[in-house]
């Protein structure tokens, strides 16, 4: 029982850096919410039932345009259609988990918990699905009650408030990465494959597909390099 | 009532592809070549997730991304934990920020 309830907090503390990370960006959202006249509940259930943080931001941004719901709810498809591509790769890492951890750790799969859990994952580090349970459990906190506190103090805090923060979350993907590479060139290389196609993508398409073909296409050129896994 | 519709649309389009990667690993037994790219995909989903995203941190200012980016990869080059990369970075931009 304790040794349960340790690898649910030893996920939680590895998911500090992505707490750390979330609680401005949350807030703001909050902010912002409460400002285009999104009562606090709904953005609250926003934060808790759709929780992928770029697409709340536009879905507000949109409604306040004018957009329909169809359009928001096609343009979040768009967006955050690459978590099905992060989710067969982390799926597989944890694919000694049973089904229904699997399932309810994906509801909780985000840009940052992907990449925490699979560069932690890569690293033989040991895996349970409690304390990937725990590392999400934490992210999530951090996000819904962010967004909570963000609209409930949002007289007190300027929309400002994640101006220089907003670096946070690119320092611990960076952070993440680099370890990585030092390891073997081969994942600084797929990275800087992405990046190049990503940057290219952009140019042409939404962010949201960019970020999908590059991810796909980066992770092809991959696997000519990577080496095998340990069975 | 209609705000909450939109959103339980959104929950359910964000939610469904996260449902289905699991579904379909657990339906296909994966051929190496498979299993090869899927290793791969952290790293190819982590270089575009950065770049060029970092370069918008601040809008019109492209520069106080990539200093920033920079400070976080020097200091993660050192093994320095996640949270002091972190610290570095965002004080890296606050500078920038200040100097512009």
């Amino acid at each position: 029982m304790t040794q349960r309830r340790g690898e649910w907090l030893r996920g939680c503390f590895t998911a500090v850096p992505i707490m750390v990370g979330y609680l401005p960006i949350a807030v703001t959202f909050g902010v912002i919410a409460q400002q285009t006249g999104v009562p606090a509940l709904q953005t609250t259930l926003m934060s808790m039932l759709v929780y992928a943080g770029a697409s709340q931001f536009m879905a507000v941004n949109m409604l306040t345009t004018g957009a329909t719901g169809l359009e928001v709810v096609a343009a979040t498809f768009v967006l955050n259609f690459r978590h099905f591509v992060m989710g067969l790769s982390l799926m597989n890492l944890l694919r000694e988990f049973p089904s229904r951890w699997k399932l309810a750790l994906s509801s909780g799969m985000t840009d940052e918990t992907f990449a925490m859990a699979s560069v932690r994952a890569g690293s033989e580090e040991e895996m349970s699905p409690r304390y990937v349970a725990g590392m999400m459990l934490g992210a999530y906190s951090s996000w819904v009650i962010g967004s909570l506190a963000g609209h409930l103090l949002s007289q007190v805090i300027p929309p400002t408030v994640s101006e220089s923060m907003s670096i946070a979350l690119y320092a611990m993907f960076i952070g993440l990465l680099v370890p990585s590479l030092r390891k073997e060139w081969q994942a600084g290389a797929v990275a800087l494959s992405s990046m190049l196609l990503c940057w290219g993508f952009s140019r042409v398409l939404d962010d949201g597909w960019a970020i999908v073909l590059a991810t796909i296409l980066g992770g092809g050129i991959g696997s000519f390099w990577m080496k095998g896994e340990k069975s | 009532m209609n705000l909450v519709w939109i959103i339980l649309g959104m929950s359910l389009v964000t939610m469904l592809p996260r449902w289905l990667s699991v579904w379909v690993l657990g339906r296909w037994k994966l051929p190496p070549r498979v299993r090869l790219w899927l290793n791969s995909i952290p790293y190819a989903a982590l270089g575009a997730l950065i770049f060029p995203g970092i370069l918008s941190v601040e809008p019109g200012a492209p520069a106080v991304g990539l200093v920033g980016g920079l400070v976080a990869g020097g200091l993660a080059y050192f093994r320095l934990p996640i949270l002091v990369v972190i610290t570095g970075a965002v004080l890296a931009v606050m500078g920038m920020k200040g100097l512009i």
